[in-house]
């Protein structure tokens, strides 16, 4: 275990599902060993580089992998959408972190991916199946050129939704327009698994409250050290104050306040912006870059 | 040796040391106590009494042999003196920092009765970091034995464990779940205290001891302390993860966006150096008028923190007064030099946001002390009608930490009902071979405690791995043979080589 550090955390293989979403399988076999469905890691991308948590997209236990499926929103995310490329090192990647998704004795589930929710929900919907579930998934795009897995998924559920808000593939609208039309068609749902944006987990929760379906949401807050260690990745459920890092990620959707995770992700913003426009600014002045990034 | 020293013959004054002026030092992270010189620490020596029954002594957690290595200054023999201390504390340069002397060693001392007590801290300070300078480190011969011991968590009490166990031959690895080693003296206690070189040093002889260090490795998580012992071929596992969990106010507004913790805080602004953003990047809330609730070591650390990030009004919000503080004396007078307003029997019932999710001020109540409570100290009760609003953008709390989850939740290691470690008084947990200690087993306490139950624990996983403990290995000056035998050819009973 004992590895030669500089052949740790080595990216092994990548793909560029649009320019804006990209993929890393990152050689790490005792995680692969280790990993369950609703656990992620946090990465250091270098030295001076933020811990950015990552949920654990896929893992490999055969070829020791980690596959993380990142969207390059701001700095960090796109600094490694440039410098990530195969046969390079993170400097660091910890985990798996978090508790695992409790996949119960339900049924019939449906899994409900949004966005950048679609790759972490992909491990859970496995696991149902695996768990003997009968698996419904409704995944969501923007629109049709940013669609990823649609294979690996139709592969591993046995019933696919797949929304698009302009309608360009599948059904048109959102994953809460997919996740009526399946509650329609399967009264029977015991249980719902939704993994995106928190405004999109917010809706998903409250389409299912009225059916009473149980719905696990995965919490996504700004995180430091993932440990429980420093608080700052605290939410409210229920009446209680939970630290997503080591209590969850994945908590009760009917008791999630939604609207103090979205206040809390703004902590930053300023500074956030100052970053990105920093280092886009520093981008242009040296030499041009592909858009898509390192592409191998 | 010189005539009897008397209390009347010493030196009447403390040898004072210098310290970066406090309207300097709010703007930058450099140290703000300097190190005592030769001429200083020779001075310095000689108020120390050699007292036959060395109170200083069992006043240290650790028992270091104080007027031990105090005379080995005065005889000049400076790498003596290093070798006295190293022979029971391995962090000479960090002990001498951080540890509360006035409520241990020179607390006691019987200088103190009289006059100001010796300056032991300053003492060590001086010859850890004079070893540190002029590269000495005590790297012994070390006979193997077949063990391999795992700890888990590089803190103080981790590398404590660690460096007995190799010293004792064992093949150690140290897993840590941050990226880089030392725990709270890393990510917690600012430079301007303890520099990340002193911390380096000292680990860097811990990695000349034969320590293997696992960074980015969470222990319960990646693997848990049964696959320690059953799959990964430790034979023993000692386990310092600390406290952490730190808690939050619990009045309304707490989760206000300009709320944090002051671990939150003080790991952004050290381990992961936010305080220079954009260059590295990890941002810092930005501050203008701080108020920091709570009057621990934390605490102190937080509100000089953000003085130097350049927060204009820094206040200390505690229920109780002055004298019932838990931080050292030291760090709470230098706050106040640097300008924190201290508001004693002042405590938060709310904070009050602005429009955009930010924080805009703290309402407080005023307090008294009351009748005493269990803990034997007057219990704070809110005054009637006190209400006042403190106006603030940004409120760090540090009143406190509980128990880490993550060990509990991964394994049958017996907790106690605060979720600490329960381990007996030798430190074994309830699982054979598995050891416990430091902040993990007893709640917050200091860096010194957490370093002494690491070496006790060590002592108990000699004992059940059947290591006689050898303490006092033969000193061969200089040579690498003895008897004309080459040390590092032959299984030798442990020999200490000074490098
Ligand atoms: C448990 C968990 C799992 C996640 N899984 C994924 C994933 O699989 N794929 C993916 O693309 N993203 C995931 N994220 C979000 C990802 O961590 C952030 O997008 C990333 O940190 C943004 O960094 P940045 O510098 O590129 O953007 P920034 O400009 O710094 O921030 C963009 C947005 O990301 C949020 N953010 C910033 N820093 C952090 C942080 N340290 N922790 C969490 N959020 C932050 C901010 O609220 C902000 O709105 C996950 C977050 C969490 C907490
Ligand atoms: C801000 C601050 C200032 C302080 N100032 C002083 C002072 O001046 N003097 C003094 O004597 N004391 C001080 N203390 C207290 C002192 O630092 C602690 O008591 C001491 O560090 C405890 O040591 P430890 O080894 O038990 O734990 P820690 O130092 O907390 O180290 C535990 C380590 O374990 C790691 N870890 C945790 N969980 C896992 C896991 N599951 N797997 C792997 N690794 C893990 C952590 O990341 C950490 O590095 C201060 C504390 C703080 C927070
Ligand atoms: S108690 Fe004070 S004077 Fe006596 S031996 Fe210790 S340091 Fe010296
Ligand atoms: S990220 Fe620090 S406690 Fe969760």
């Amino acid at each position: 275990m004992a590895d030669d550090p500089q052949s740790r955390f080595e990216i092994v293989a990548r793909e560029d599902f649009s320019d804006a979403t990209y993929l890393l399988e990152v050689r790490h076999p005792l995680m692969a060993r280790a990993a369950r469905p609703g656990q992620f890691v946090i990465v250091m991308s270098h030295e001076h580089g933020e811990r950015i948590p990552l949920t654990i997209a896929d893992y490999d236990r055969e070829e020791g992998t980690i596959t993380l499926v990142i969207q390059a929103v701001g700095k960090s995310t796109r600094e490694m959408q440039q410098t990530c490329t195969v046969g390079t090192h993170l400097y660091g990647m910890v985990g798996p972190m978090g508790m695992p998704s409790p996949l119960g004795k339900a049924k019939k589930v449906l899994c409900v991916g949004g966005g950048l929710g679609v790759a972490p929900i992909y491990p859970q919907m496995k696991g149902f199946k695996e768990a003997g579930a009968y698996v419904i998934a409704v995944i969501g795009f923007r629109t049709k050129s940013l669609v990823f897995w649609q294979e690996k998924f139709e592969a591993c559920c046995d019933e696919l939704i797949l929304c698009t808000d302009d309608g360009s593939a599948g059904v048109e609208g959102r994953v809460t327009t997919g996740m009526e039309l399946a509650i329609a068609k399967h009264p029977d749902i015991d249980e719902c698994v939704a993994i995106g944006p928190p405004i999109m987990m917010k809706g998903a929760a409250e389409v299912t409250r009225p059916h009473g379906i149980k719905t696990m949401v995965s919490l996504n807050p700004v995180m430091i050290d993932g440990t429980g260690m420093c608080g700052g990745c605290r939410v409210k459920v229920g009446d209680t104050v939970k630290f997503a890092c080591v209590d969850g990620p994945d908590f009760d959707g009917h008791k999630v306040d939604f609207d103090d995770l979205m206040a809390r992700l703004g902590r930053f913003s300023s500074q956030e912006k100052a970053a990105m426009k920093r280092w886009s600014d520093e981008c242009r002045m040296a030499k041009p870059v592909s858009p898509a990034g390192g592409k191998e | 040796m010189a005539r009897k020293k008397t209390i009347r013959t010493i030196p009447q004054e403390r040898t004072p040391v210098s310290e970066q002026d406090p309207k300097e030092r709010v703007t930058n992270f450099e140290e703000v106590s300097h190190r005592y010189s030769q001429e200083d620490a020779l001075l310095e020596s000689d108020r120390c009494l050699m007292c036959p029954e060395q109170p200083c002594v069992a006043g240290c957690p650790v028992g270091i042999n104080i007027p031990g290595f105090i005379q080995k200054i005065n005889d000049k023999d400076y790498r003596g003196a290093y070798d006295v201390i190293t022979a029971t504390n391995l962090l000479p340069a960090i002990c001498g920092r951080v540890c509360p002397q006035e409520t241990q060693c020179e607390g006691v001392c019987t200088v103190g009765d009289t006059l100001e007590p010796v300056a032991i801290g300053r003492l060590e300070r001086f010859v850890g970091d004079m070893a540190i300078n002029a590269g000495w480190a005590n790297v012994p011969y070390i006979e193997p034995v077949p063990f391999r011991i795992g700890i888990v968590g590089a803190g103080p009490a981790g590398m404590a464990c660690a460096a007995d166990m190799a010293k004792a031959g064992c093949e150690v690895t140290v897993y840590e779940a941050f990226h880089q080693s030392g725990g709270v003296l890393r990510y917690g206690i600012p430079e301007f205290r303890l520099p990340n070189p002193v911390i380096d040093a000292e680990m860097g002889n811990l990695e000349k001891l034969g320590v293997t260090f696992e960074c980015n490795t969470l222990v319960g998580r990646l693997f848990s302390i049964e696959q320690m012992i059953d799959e990964l071929g430790f034979h023993a596992v000692f386990i310092g993860t600390g406290a952490g969990y730190p808690s939050m106010l619990g009045v309304p507004g707490d989760s206000l966006n300009g709320v944090l913790s002051a671990n939150e805080l003080l790991t952004r602004c050290n381990l992961m150096h936010a305080r220079e953003f954009p260059n590295y990047d990890t941002p810092m809330p930005p501050a203008r008028r701080v108020a920091v609730v709570g009057a621990g070591n934390t605490a102190m650390d937080a509100m000089r923190v953000c003085l130097r990030l350049g927060a204009e009004e820094v206040y200390c919000v505690y229920r109780r007064s002055r004298i019932e503080a838990p931080a050292r004396a030291e760090e709470v007078h230098h706050a106040e030099e640097e300008g924190v307003r201290f508001k004693w029997l002042t405590n938060p019932v709310e904070v009050l946001g602005d429009d955009e999710g930010g924080v805009r001020a703290m309402r407080c109540v005023r307090m008294e002390l009351g009748e005493p409570d269990d803990s034997g100290r007057r219990r704070p009760v809110p005054v009637a009608g006190s209400e006042h609003d403190i106006e603030v953008d940004l409120v760090v709390v540090a009143i406190g930490t509980n128990a880490n989850p993550i060990i509990g939740q991964t394994s049958k290691l017996a907790l106690n009902k605060w979720g600490y470690i329960e381990a007996d008084e030798h430190l074994a947990t309830s699982m054979p071979g598995v050891f416990a200690g430091g902040d993990i087993v007893t709640g917050a306490a200091t860096v010194i405690e957490a370093m002494g139950a690491g070496r006790k624990a060590a002592r108990s996983m000699k004992h059940y791995l059947g290591i006689r403990d050898v303490d006092a290995p033969y000193f061969v000056d200089g040579a690498d043979t003895l008897f004309g035998i080459d040390l590092r050819e032959r299984n030798f009973v442990r020999v200490r080589v000074p490098a």
